[in-house]
């Protein structure tokens, strides 16, 4: 499968190719391919061990009278001898669903996978800008990630304070077993996830700025690219403070400061801490915190720009428009992080000036939501698994998002807030949109990462059962929370208030049994298909996009040959009169406008001429290869 | 017997999704008819999908419309507080607003992935952008947001900021602890006296400073059962002794964390005694329903409740407390069996002046002394 890669002076890794051998090639590699495949499998398989965690608390909450003994051959003790888990483990489960499923697998796994999947195949490069850099990116999410795994197996348990893990809670063990080394196992393996993504942002963002084949301009880039451009800035800038969050928690547990922690009682003893501020962590938590929330959904929202448009056989609506609401959310989703705090505490004429804030967030994201929508209005869609996924996430996003208005809305969320209904909306929003936008990517982007098609009938099976399970599991949730029912509780029978609806959760354990089998499903698929799937022919989705001009497996260097030139926007799809310039409803970007002077708008007429000077003489791919026809 | 048909069950739907996978593979290779890939475009399914995304929405807005309005009566908590009455119409009012907002974009999402599914010879219009629509896409959410946050608005600085509260209230000071509340009145003087972490002992939960003259009228209950009467403003002082807790208040629509060091507060007005509210209660069906733990009905039941909201540990989803709303002349009857926390305690309260007198020359040494061996006393920051 090796594709020798021609020597090409802009190719700095031609040295390698010659002695690559199984550990280069599929461990220590830095091609940005097999990194991206590396981020994948690590991101599906956290993907299942989070969700499984997730099924064993909603055992717990769905049928709170059940007798678990069934599980003590994976929890040990943690099950009781009477049958029931212990509830710091349910705290421990909630803790390490959060973590998994937001970092490891919808950051990681997502961007991770795809940011550095698409951004040289789409953009015409070689490779990332350091390949060096971007193989320590994903060793780095490595280790972080055995240490997060091996937590689970602590004796006393991983971190257990919510995946926010708030001080003083988490710092001290005597007030949570799991803030004993498993929240020293959490600090740590944050950190090394942050200098994982710190490196790959680095990557994304100078190989967007610098490789970009001739031709292609900011104006030119598929919104994948701007998405997973915008995301990396986004996350160059808030990481940094979440790891000065996590820093200064170590500090607080380890060498005995008081950042955080002041006036404590506990354990029979009172701490010598005094000064700290509990708030202070929480600012700087959300700074990282609500910024993140966009880091997982940008990509997606990327992911299904581009299938969607694909499939619709449609340019996607308000190309600029999309960028520029890219842009404004990602400007604001810096100055909106107290929204997750408005009684904590803090100044409440602060909570008013979030509520403004956070509410003007919200129209950048409907203008993307409209613009979905008016994307399918007319088209001629094909309902590929992707596409099917992509539409799936659109309406997460507005089911998920309208919610966030009520949220927003400081005086409503003084009731609301830490109750499920939050939960609700964001695993709609960001949890359930986010995954869908993974999935999309893997069913659309497949064929180019394994030369070979997902079985789309399991695919059809699998959207179906997800798409209608999320909503059972998540839509019920809403009404659990109208009733005031916190997060985070182990059980619902020591409040009056709270003794109704059992029905109502059992239904919704059942819901998320099934909707988490239905990922099995993928899960066969997936790994069936990377051996045994149908070959894939090269451009399966008649895509306009650069990655499908290069051969079915692509070798380290992804073109064989000079690097096509790009001429037009991603989304020639359907243009009028593309037939009498023998295309047929795609013209892909590397095609000049000078080939098509039919279908060409007036001012694209225009560039010909500089396209005669400047491009075409020097590029080689127009005589070898052909243009699709 | 649970487990074990959640057991079956998932094999036999894993079962069913490897039957039909080997069936469908087996079906499509005996029965490709040669020509049949003539148009590759699209799988055969195409328009069942689209007809899918008609039918599971319809059936989902069905159910949720359906639970929504049979259950109304059991999902919603009867509120009786001044914030409440300010906060219930509008969480209404943004509620219909929003349901219609899901209503029209979802449907407008499956209606067109429905109406504009793939045709052999259709096309698609090529339309990339209009700019007067994107205008007032911004627009018109924009202008819906903007009323709704000034409504809201409104009733946040009522409810939050301190310079609108009643000058009035009666001061009560509420404590979570891991894993209960403990609370304190401010007594005649309707001021509460100073405490200290570093007071805390077996005898002395609250670490109420005895040398600090406010605390000799103060009283500490025994047990987190707040007396307050309706219609008079209380000011919550609210602190945690340990960790974060969270002092929620669902009936009442309140709430507000109790953090470590920073003394936060909430004020409320109850609109309804607690038998007032299980009057009313009592002519709802779904508060005649019997609970099964108690084995009365549901409505005998209420009581107004404080719930932690926020994680504290292994006992937060118990950390419970209880607010009577009731009359003034119930409410004198109540306290005049209280006594002050100074005077039930006196032997104690003797001994502990010397000790807090110690404790507050020395400063910090003592705690120094007392820290966990092994950690290290640095400057605070
Ligand atoms: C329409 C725009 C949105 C608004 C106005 C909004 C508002 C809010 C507010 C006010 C909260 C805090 C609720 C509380 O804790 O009481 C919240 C929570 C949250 N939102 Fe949104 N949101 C919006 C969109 C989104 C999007 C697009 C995402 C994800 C991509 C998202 C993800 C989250 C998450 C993860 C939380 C909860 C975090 C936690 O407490 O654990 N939201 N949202
Ligand atoms: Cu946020
Ligand atoms: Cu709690």
């Amino acid at each position: 499968m090796a594709v020798a890669v021609q020597h090409d002076d802009a190719h700095v890794h031609d040295e390698h190719e010659h002695h690559e051998n199984f550990i280069t090639k599929y461990i220590f590699s830095t091609d940005h391919k097999m990194i991206a495949k590396q981020f994948l499998i690590s991101g599906i398989l956290w993907a299942f061990i989070g969700g499984l965690l997730s099924i064993l608390f909603r055992l717990q909450l769905g049928f709170p009278e059940m007798d678990l003994s069934f599980l003590r051959f994976l929890l040990g003790d943690w099950i009781d001898a009477t049958g029931k888990l212990d509830p710091e483990f349910y705290l421990a489960l909630v803790t390490m669903h959060g973590t998994i499923m937001v970092f490891f697998v919808l950051t990681a796994g997502l961007s991770g996978t795809f940011s550095n999947f698409l951004i040289p195949l789409q953009i015409g490069a070689r490779d990332m800008a350091s390949g060096f850099m971007n193989m320590l990116s994903f060793w780095f999410f490595f280790v972080s990630s055995v240490l997060m795994f091996q937590s689970l197996f602590l004796e006393n348990g991983p971190a257990a304070g919510g995946w926010v893990v708030y001080p003083p809670l988490s710092a001290l063990p005597q007030a949570l077993k799991g803030s004993g080394d498993g929240m020293t196992y959490w600090l740590l393996s944050m950190t090394f996830f942050i200098v994982s993504q710190l490196l790959g942002g680095i990557n994304y963002i100078t190989t967007v700025i610098n490789l970009r084949t001739k031709g292609m301009s900011f104006s030119r880039l598929p919104l994948t690219i701007w998405a997973f451009f915008i995301t990396a800035i986004i996350g160059l800038l808030s990481f940094p403070v979440l790891f000065s969050a996590a820093l200064l928690l170590m500090f607080d547990r380890m060498l005995g400061t008081s950042f955080y922690l002041s006036d404590i009682y506990v354990a029979g003893q009172a701490l010598h801490h005094t000064g700290g501020s509990a708030i202070l962590y929480q600012h700087l938590f959300w700074f990282l915190g609500h910024p993140e929330v966009y880091i997982v959904l940008l990509p997606a929202l990327g992911i299904s720009s581009e299938v969607i448009a694909t499939n619709a056989r449609k340019p996607i609506f308000g190309y600029k428009a999309m960028i520029l609401s890219m842009l404004g959310i990602a400007v604001l989703s810096f100055i909106v992080w107290a929204h997750h705090m408005f009684v904590t505490g803090m100044n409440p004429f602060l909570g008013t000036i979030f509520m403004f804030l956070t509410l003007i967030i919200a129209v950048p994201s409907a203008v993307k939501a409209f613009n979905y929508i008016t994307t399918l209005w007319r088209g001629n869609i094909r309902f590929t698994p992707a596409m099917l996924f992509s539409i799936g996430l659109v309406s997460f996003f507005i089911s998920g998002g309208v919610t966030g208005i009520i949220l927003g809305n400081s005086a409503l969320d003084i009731y609301l807030h830490d109750t499920y209904y939050v939960v609700a909306h964001f695993h709609l929003v960001m949890g359930s949109a986010s995954f869908f936008g993974m999935m999309a990517g893997v069913y659309h982007w497949f064929p180019k990462m394994f030369g070979r098609m997902m079985d789309d009938r399991l695919g059809y099976i699998h959207f179906w059962f997800t798409f209608a399970g999320v909503y059972l599991v998540f839509f019920p949730m809403h009404f659990i929370g109208i009733a005031g029912f916190p997060r985070r509780y182990y059980s619902f029978t020591a409040f009056d208030a709270f003794r109704i609806m059992a029905d109502l959760n059992s239904f919704i354990s059942i819901a998320a049994i099934l909707t988490f089998s239905a990922q099995l499903v993928f899960g066969f698929n997936f790994f069936y298909s990377i051996f045994r799937g149908r070959r894939a022919p090269l451009n399966p989705w008649n895509s306009n996009t650069l990655e499908w001009t290069t051969p079915i497996n692509p070798g380290h260097g992804n073109w064989v040959g000079q690097i096509p030139y790009v001429y037009r926007w991603a989304y020639d799809y359907s243009k009028p009169n593309a037939e009498q310039d023998g295309f047929t409803d795609f013209i892909p970007q590397n095609v000049p406008y000078s080939q098509t002077p039919n279908s060409n708008l007036p001012y694209e007429n225009e560039l010909i001429e500089i396209e005669k000077e400047e491009m075409l003489p020097t590029d080689t791919t127009l005589h070898t290869e052909k243009v699709p026809e | 017997m649970i487990q074990l048909i959640l057991v079956f069950a998932a094999i036999l739907i894993i079962g069913i999704f490897f039957a039909i996978f080997r069936i469908s593979t087996l079906a499509s290779a005996v029965m490709k008819k040669p020509g049949a890939e003539k148009d590759s475009q699209v799988s055969s399914g195409n328009s069942l999908h689209g007809a899918l995304f008609i039918i599971l929405p319809l059936i989902g807005f069905g159910a949720a419309g359906w639970y929504g309005y049979k259950y109304f009566g059991i999902y919603t908590q009867p509120h009786a507080s001044e914030a409440a009455s300010q906060t219930e119409p509008l969480f209404w009012i943004a509620t219909a607003i929003i349901i219609a907002m899901f209503v029209i974009t979802n449907v407008a999402l499956f209606y067109f992935a429905y109406k504009y599914r793939y045709r052999q010879n259709g096309k698609a219009h090529f339309y990339p952008d209009n700019t007067k629509l994107e205008i007032v896409w911004t627009i018109v959410p924009a202008i819906i947001l903007t009323t709704l946050i000034f409504t809201g608005w409104k009733a946040w600085r009522n409810i939050m900021y301190e310079a609108n509260a009643p000058k009035n209230a009666q001061v009560i000071e509420i404590m979570g602890y891991q894993f209960a509340w403990m609370v304190r009145y401010a007594g005649e003087d309707n001021k509460i006296g100073r405490s200290d972490f570093r007071y805390v002992d077996a005898s002395n939960a609250m670490g109420l400073d005895f040398t600090d003259p406010r605390t000799n009228d103060d009283i500490q209950l025994g047990q987190a059962e707040i007396h307050v009467v309706k219609g008079k403003p209380i000011e919550l002082k609210i602190r945690a002794r340990d960790v974060l807790h969270s002092v929620s208040i669902p009936h009442f629509r309140q709430k507000m964390d109790a953090v470590p060091g920073m003394p936060t507060r909430m004020t409320f007005v109850p609109t309804m005694t607690t038998a007032e509210m299980r009057q009313e209660l009592s002519t709802r069906p779904e508060w005649q329903v019997i609970d099964e733990t108690t084995g009365k009905a549901r409505f005998q039941n209420f009581n107004y409740e404080i719930a932690c909201q926020e994680v504290c540990g292994r006992g937060h989803f118990s950390m419970r407390a209880v607010i009577i709303v009731e009359t003034q002349e119930e409410y004198d009857k109540w306290l005049a069996e209280q006594q002050p926390y100074v005077e039930k305690n006196k032997d104690y309260v003797v001994k502990a002046i010397e000790k807090q007198k110690r404790i507050k020359k020395e400063g910090l040494t003592t705690m120094r002394e007392s820290a966990n061996k092994g950690v290290r006393q640095t400057a605070s920051f």
